[in-house]
């Protein structure tokens, strides 16, 4: 059995692979097997399990890459991610992918769906629209629809056709999945020093490009691993990060945070896989009714979906609160329309809920965080002082 | 730089004033009419189920335009990005937020009510839900119709998706309309609007396609803004918007026989140089310097891409009076930007040479990413497909601080010397054959 520090070593590696190694290994051994790469934030990836699939998150480059041919792709104006992506489209990364989804989470992904059907990457490429429409037999209707779409594009790779027994398998590992980070993300709220935000972000990242029985498993033993006392607790802020759901910050970012006194104690980095709350039913007759009845009652809040009735400023605060969060810190991609839009709002919600909030933004390649640590530490210090 | 020379108007011009002046002065007088106001957008507007229930729309992105021309936009601008706003979003978003807190006067000094409804007809443009969500903030207890039309994912529009709408419409849209106006939905006359709305997209895509002539007789950017206006706007649909592009189409036809250029701001254009289609909107802060640095080179925009946001007529598409609902989800389904690459791209290629043009260009606008993102694949697509010389300026909408005259003249003088020297090797070319 591997130690903890063993396992996050191997998720630290896992989560920056950008060649996605363990992906690839997992299709050679079964040729109907497919990769099916997708943008954040949120794909129902149950549906590419149950059709012989694994979904591979695609979160960007970072600063782990650098970009030569992908900034000839974008104007200076345009986030950094999509130009890593090019960079790996048209480098070696993305071979052997079958297909890409491109979740309707923003104009620029929706368009670098288009620019990578102009250059054929894959063996299809497609657009996932989600309803903005939350009745069941509307919206819920038109998700389904886009649910068959794609399996009916792995279909035409594989061969595969999904039945209600497998989709209802593939949601119960998805369920054990969710359940598993949830276990973390409420240990990490009660001892936040057992595991740090940046092994934290190791372990959820690992889990976009391995099969979800391995991460499950990895999951379950450093659920185990920290039932022990581990680190020592320190007299640290509480903050909430939020507005880093798309274009990811770097680890230095992350670790700037905490060293500058603050424990992260949640997050949005990798929302998509923590979209849906609870679990799915996966006792059903209708497997994709209840991927469905899930995205409209279920899912989580993001400057990405519409918020009808269900503002996600107070729902942000409701989850500070529930964290016994001292304060949110507003983490934004630089030119992230929807993070940045949603901003004011959610900066008078929380002003109307007394938390305190400074904000930064970034891209995914910063690399100088001085600035960024000395204002964490101030805002960490004067919540300790004065609040 | 700028002339202050009054500008030389044609009577479809005077026309076009007058409907917009009556239009914000009906909007000033909403109460008095007993009229409710919808908010609602130019791209996949549902102007004719509007007037069908005697509302009046507004459409926050013309506001904002308008406040750009009107150079009220930079004031708008940093008041919003004073609560909060960043630099890097959509200016349209901060200007029309930014003119609200400043009493919401409109572009006839008039103020523009607040909503009764908000129609969010979310089509092709992500930033419209960012930006209705922070309208129902600000105008809180206005009921929200939402509208979502999908993506043209797959280049076509599949009997689902139109379903999607039609339901939406049905069990959504209506109901609130009904709400709000207190009547009771009409379809007779939603058809009977629809018969003025095809009559007036023949008529418009009558006067676009005259650019195929050489030389054109209209500027289809910069010219193209105003004629696109009232058919994108609150005219769609009424006799109105018949009467005013019949007019345009007679004058249209008179400079046609008479072999005359372009209408421009200080008169005709006098020698048609370089015909260009270009992709994305226009910069409005200064507008008529930007056009300006166009018809003193003799550059006539025969295409673009932006007198398509509020529909693609010219590539066949009525609205049908048989069937209007099924009709309004196909129109905005269909608008520019609601096409995926691949299609965008055809449409240019397509463009380029039927229209016969020397070149392609793109006016890369910095805080749109709709069109924006993807522009420079466009480009060289356009480029490999089409084998004309292509141009990359940038602006903003309504952002003064992204204009620089003096980069951009000096980048269009180099393209358009690019333009001028491919001629004459053409022509040599030509001779030697």
């Amino acid at each position: 059995m591997k130690s903890l520090e063993q396992l996050l070593a191997e998720c630290e590696e896992a989560a920056f692979d950008l060649q996605f190694k363990r992906a690839k290994r997992w299709k050679a051994e079964d040729e109907t097997r497919v990769i099916v790469g997708y943008l954040p934030t949120y794909i129902p990836r149950e549906i590419i399990h149950a059709a012989n699939g694994i979904a591979v998150g695609i979160m960007g480059t970072g600063d782990r890459k650098q970009i030569i041919k992908g900034d000839a792709y974008y104007q200076s104006y345009i986030c950094h991610l999509p130009r890593g992506i090019i960079e790996m489209a048209l480098d070696t990364n993305l071979e052997g992918f079958d297909g890409f989804l491109f979740p309707a989470i923003c104009d620029c992904v929706r368009n670098l769906s288009g620019m990578f059907k102009l250059s054929n990457k894959g063996k299809f490429q497609r657009y996932f629209d989600y309803p903005q429409n939350f009745s069941a037999h509307i919206g819920g209707k038109f998700y389904i629809q886009e649910l068959e779409k794609v399996l009916e594009d792995i279909f035409n790779v594989n061969g595969v056709r999904v039945t209600t027994e497998s989709l209802n398998h593939s949601i119960g590992l998805y369920n054990t999945n969710r359940q598993l980070i949830e276990a973390i993300y409420d240990i990490r709220e009660a001892s936040p020093w057992k595991l740090s935000a940046v092994e934290t972000y190791y372990l959820l990242r690992a889990g976009l490009g391995m099969p979800v029985e391995e991460h499950n498993e990895i999951l379950e033993q450093v659920v185990g691993y920290l039932q022990n006392e581990r680190g020592e607790p320190m007299d640290n802020t509480r903050v909430v990060v939020s507005g880093s759901f798309c274009e990811q910050p770097p680890i230095g970012l992350i670790k700037s945070i905490e060293l500058a006194g603050c424990y992260i104690v949640d997050d949005d980095f990798m929302l998509g896989s923590r979209f849906i709350i609870g679990d799915i039913d996966h006792h059903t007759d209708n497997p994709l009714s209840a991927l469905s009845e899930a995205y409209i009652h279920q899912s989580t809040f993001s400057s990405a979906y519409y918020d009808v009735g269900n503002p996600k400023g107070k729902r942000l605060v409701a989850l500070a609160q529930r964290r016994m969060a001292d304060g949110i810190i507003f983490c934004a991609a630089s030119f992230c329309d929807p993070a940045l839009l949603d901003r004011p709002e959610l900066q008078k919600e929380a002003d109307a809920a007394g938390l305190p909030h400074i904000n930064f933004q970034f891209h995914e390649n910063t690399g100088q965080f001085k600035i960024i640590k000395e204002q964490a530490g101030t805002f960490s210090d004067s919540i300790k002082l004065w609040a | 730089m700028s002339s202050h020379k009054e500008a030389i108007k044609e009577n479809s011009m005077i026309i076009q004033k007058e409907m917009l002046a009556k239009q914000f002065k009906d909007l000033s007088m909403a109460k008095e009419l007993g009229k409710k106001v919808v908010y609602t957008f130019v791209p996949g507007n549902l102007t004719e189920l509007i007037l069908s229930f005697d509302m009046l729309p507004v459409y926050p992105e013309i506001n904002a335009l308008q406040s750009g021309m009107r150079k009220k936009s930079a004031e708008y601008i940093r008041d919003a990005e004073k609560i909060g706003f960043s630099e890097d979003v959509c200016t349209y978003v901060k200007c029309d937020i930014g003119m609200m807190l400043n009493g919401n006067i409109g572009p006839t000094g008039e103020k523009i009510p607040p909503p009764d409804l908000l129609l969010l007809s979310y089509t092709g443009c992500f930033t419209f839900l960012k930006w209705f969500e922070n309208l129902e903030r600000l105008y809180p207890g206005v009921p929200v119709a939402m509208l979502h039309t999908p993506y043209q994912e797959d280049g076509v529009m599949t009997e689902d998706q139109i379903n999607y709408m039609v339901k939406q419409m049905k069990e959504e849209v209506i109901p609130k309309m009904e709400m709000v106006s207190g009547q009771k939905y009409d379809h007779a006359r939603l058809s009977k609007m629809m018969e003025n709305s095809a009559k007036a997209e023949d008529l418009l895509v009558k006067i676009l396609e005259s650019a195929k002539l050489v030389p054109s007789p209209i500027d289809a950017y910069f010219a193209g803004v105003y004629y696109i206006g009232p058919i994108f706007t609150a005219f769609r649909g009424t006799q109105e918007a018949v009467d005013y592009y019949t007019e345009l189409w007679n004058e249209v036809q008179q400079r046609i026989e008479l072999g005359l250029g372009p209408v421009t701001p200080e008169g005709e254009i006098k020698e048609e140089k370089f015909r260009l289609v270009v992709e994305g909107p226009p910069n409005w802060t200064n507008f008529r310097e930007f056009w300006k640095i166009f018809y003193d080179m003799g550059a006539v925009i025969v295409a673009s891409s932006y007198t398509k946001v509020g529909g693609v007529y010219d590539l066949g598409f009525r609205h049908d009076p048989k069937e209007p609902l099924e009709s309004l989800s196909k129109y905005c389904m269909g608008v520019y930007t609601n096409m995926n690459l691949p299609q965008r791209v055809e449409m240019l290629e397509n463009y380029v040479k039927e229209y016969k043009a020397d070149g392609f260009l793109i006016n890369s606008i910095k805080s749109c990413n709709s069109f924006s993102a993807g522009q420079l694949m466009i480009m060289r697509e356009i480029e490999q497909r089409a084998s004309v010389p292509v141009g990359f300026i940038e602006s903003d909408l309504v952002d003064p601080r992204y204009f620089s005259y003096s980069n951009i003249k000096n980048r269009l003088e180099s393209y358009f010397q690019m333009l001028e020297q491919r001629k004459i090797i053409l022509k040599q070319e030509a001779t030697t054959i």
